[in-house]
């Protein structure tokens, strides 16, 4: 059949018309071969712009449709869908992008734009001439969302799901949900307390009959696809019966060993046998092989299995592995605070009372190893005078990390605060680059600290602290005044760069989502898709997708929620036909493809002796089709003939 | 010269009276310098209006003390009434000439009581009051 394309050329205003000569565009292409029909408009993308595709295909019976315009991402769907309704197959509907590709990146010279406007529509038209019929690939779907890490994003995305019906799996690694947020004493900018605000979603969790708690657990193996993922979950060995335990603290109580308590940060020690913190969910204890004196030495000891009147201490366990299926995957891994040793102006962690932001956290909480007073660590007493220190490993291209952390300027000056609400005569100084208060009611909270609590905010980075006569030296500057400043504090406070969780790099290779350079997960667009992976099925919700503070990563988890209900809305899910299609009859069974394949999705036909690329998983990356020495794997839609006459349409040859 | 801060500093006595004489919060300041971008005599200080705030916050206020700015404010309020923070850099003028002038007013610099017939009939009337007020406070 002889093909009758249809060229619609969009001037978007004067985004491309004002530099592309949209109207010769429109003519030229209306004499190419196999052109039916060619016109122009302003906006394509509107309804009379659509309309005008639409009638345009029914008039002249067009069997493709180029739409010459902006990029794919932007409007392909919409365009397909007008074709869709006009009765044309979508595959057959293409974009040309002439706009950012185009007359955006040309705007000092018109005429070589309009020419390469000219050229990249040939393309498209190449390609269409060639374009095959699909339909949509269907694959059914499992309502079932696995939720790793629970902090509050985790624990947010878990509730939002389980509330909109679905069941869902929570996988977190440590002994008790809560995550970093626990470990808070009060949060800003409204002050209140930390756990007060996040236990009864712990609860919540705990209870909830859709889901599926697993602490003390890690996702070993994920495989399949959107809708069909298959997980295995390694429940840690406990060595406690936690089915059974009713958390009664018998056994950590009577335990000799001890070890520095993660949850308070070093600053206190915690049992061999422990639940890290008194509010932990589930609220039951793990044993800790690598500090107990049972193993440690031999099965000397067993105090914990004696003192047990449940028998539930089980030095036998293992690990052991679940697998489930889950049809989508949101991943909160969260943060870690960059390390004190990688700051060696600032002591690299050796002097005592240099701290970290979280241990004065755990110093300000209620729970806290010091009952919430802030005492210096080295000698306990009441500190006179503290300074905060922004961006420590922040927004250091050259020495540390270059972005910025975005919760510390605020934390900083919560810390700050919160010392003087509990030191009256104390002062705090708080050095900093840019106090950046982006927030509802955090400019308001920043102005507080300096207006009412008399915390003197200091501009300039501090470049050394040293210890001398028992009290630690701070060497800074005010660029403001141009002063050189000296401050001899009893106790400073770091405010770390948040860095992923270190579980989360490991976590994102596995599922093979994409991660920026410093190993935050990256979302599929910057704006408009923040919350999902570019591989279909993963949502991400958190700190583990760069530094967030408390409500936002509560709005993105609920918004990763959101879509993981709206996925499981559907019972099947659809996905693009674009896909790598192997010939059996040149297959010379290599195995190539499969080697290359990052997504597992081909396979071999031990029958047949030849590859086969399983449809459901195919990603359409085209590294098979690459690495293929009999070119037997060829991409539906973009195959070797079609590349070859759109490259030589492109060369003009 | 490094500058040692301490908290007796930052709360300085001094600091205190400043903000009790020109009822202002020196802490409020947040030093975008707008007070001294408009100001019409800016050129002929020697320390700007931002930074006689920031020396302040700083607990500096002898310097602020002995410079040219105190005295080179001709009180037009442009700084104040453009202040985001509504922190008037005049009234903080006037409170620092006021403790200037009361240091002063223990060493007097015109004898009052040798103030001659002549003088007294020669010079303008309002300069002899002006030397009075402004030299012995």
């Amino acid at each position: 059949m002889e093909e009758r394309i249809g060229v619609f050329v969009c001037h978007c205003g004067t985004n491309i018309a004002g530099v592309v000569d949209v109207k010769r565009v429109a003519e030229e292409l209306a004499d190419y071969p196999g052109v039916a029909y060619s016109t122009d408009y302003t906006y394509m993308c509107s309804d009379p712009g659509q309309n005008l595709v639409k009638d345009a295909i029914k008039k002249h019976n067009l069997t493709g449709v180029i739409v010459a315009a902006c990029s794919p991402t932007l409007h392909e769907a919409t365009f397909r869908r007008a074709g869709m309704t006009a009765g044309m197959n979508q595959y057959q509907v293409e974009i040309a992008n002439i706009r950012e590709q185009c007359s955006w990146v040309h705007q000092g010279d018109k005429e070589a734009a309009t020419s390469k406007a000219i050229r990249t529509i040939k393309v498209m038209i190449e390609k269409a001439r060639l374009d095959e019929a699909l339909e949509p690939i269907s694959v059914p779907m499992t309502p079932r969302a696995l939720v790793v890490g629970g902090g509050i994003a985790g624990i947010q995305a878990a509730l939002d799901v389980a509330n909109a019906g679905h069941e869902v799996i929570l996988v977190e690694k440590s002994a008790s949900i809560g995550g970093h947020m626990a470990q808070l004493s009060e949060t800003f900018p409204t002050l209140d307390c930390s756990q007060c605000i996040m236990t009864p979603k712990m609860v919540e969790v705990a209870q909830h009959p859709k889901i599926r708690l697993m602490t003390y657990s890690e996702v070993d193996d994920v495989s399949g696809y959107v809708g069909n993922f298959k997980v295995k979950i390694r429940k840690k060995a406990a060595y406690v019966n936690r089915d059974v335990c009713t958390g009664c603290g018998l056994c950590v109580e009577k335990c000799p060993a001890k070890t520095p308590s993660e949850f308070d940060e070093q600053l206190a020690d915690r049992k061999a046998i422990y639940t890290p913190f008194p509010q932990a969910v589930p609220n039951k204890p793990v044993l800790d092989a690598e500090h107990c004196t049972y193993f440690l030495k031999d099965g000397k000891c067993g105090i914990c299995a004696k003192v047990c009147p449940l028998d539930c201490i089980d030095y036998e366990q293992k690990d052991e592995f679940i697998e489930e299926e889950v049809g989508a995957i949101i991943v909160a891994t969260g943060y870690d605070l960059y390390p004190i040793e990688n700051l060696g102006e600032y002591g690299g962690g050796k002097y005592a009372d240099v701290i970290t932001s979280l241990q004065f956290e755990r110093m300000l909480s209620a729970s806290g190893p010091t009952g919430g007073e802030v005492l210096r660590p080295s000698d306990g007493e009441v500190p006179s005078e503290v300074v905060f220190l922004t961006c420590c490993g922040s927004r250091d291209t050259e020495n540390h990390l270059p972005y910025c952390s975005k919760i510390c300027c605020m934390y900083l000056t919560k810390h700050a605060m919160l010392y003087r609400h509990k030191v009256h005569d104390g002062q705090a100084y708080v050095f900093y680059m840019d106090v950046r208060t982006g927030g509802k009611g955090y400019e308001e909270f920043y102005t507080r600290a300096a207006e009412e609590d008399d915390v003197l905010y200091i501009r300039g980075k501090v470049s050394k602290i040293f210890e001398e006569d028992g009290r630690v030296m701070v060497w800074g500057v005010d660029t403001l005044s141009g002063r050189k400043i000296e401050i001899a504090a009893d106790m400073a406070v770091l405010g770390l760069a948040t860095v992923p969780n270190e579980a989360a790099a490991k976590l994102a290779s596995m599922l093979k989502i994409h991660t920026d350079e410093w190993g935050f997960l990256s979302e599929a667009h910057p704006k408009l898709r923040p919350v999902e992976s570019l591989t279909p099925g993963f949502y991400l919700a958190g700190s583990a997708q760069g530094p967030k503070d408390i409500p936002e990563s509560v709005a993105q988890a609920s918004a990763a929620a959101s879509k993981v209900a709206a996925l499981f809305a559907e019972t099947e899910y659809h996905r693009e036909p674009v896909i790598a299609v192997i010939d059996e009859d040149t297959c010379a069974g290599c195995r190539v493809c499969i080697s290359v394949c990052p997504y597992d999705a081909a396979e071999f036909d031990d029958e047949k002796k030849v590859a086969r690329i399983k449809e459901a998983i195919c990603e359409g990356c085209g590294a098979c089709i690459a690495a293929c020495p009999s070119g037997s794997a060829q991409q539906k839609n973009l195959t070797d003939e079609q590349l070859y006459k759109m490259v030589s349409a492109a060369l003009e040859v | 010269m490094r500058l040692r801060l301490t908290a007796g500093m930052v709360k300085d006595e001094a600091i205190d009276r400043v903000e009790t004489l020109s009822g202002q919060s020196i802490l409020a300041c947040y030093q975008c310098g707008r007070c001294s971008a408009g100001c019409p005599v800016v050129e002929e200080m020697d320390i700007i209006p931002s930074e006689v705030i920031r020396l302040l916050q700083l607990g500096q206020i002898d310097e602020v003390l002995s410079s040219k700015t105190i005295w080179t404010c001709a009180s037009c309020l442009q700084c104040a009434s453009r202040c985001p923070k509504g922190v008037e850099f005049s009234s903080i003028c006037d409170a620092l000439r006021a403790i200037v002038l009361r240091i002063r007013l223990a060493t007097p610099k015109v004898d009052a009581d040798g103030l001659t017939k002549v003088m007294m009939s020669d010079a303008p009337q309002m300069g002899v009051v002006g030397a009075l007020r402004k030299l012995n406070g």
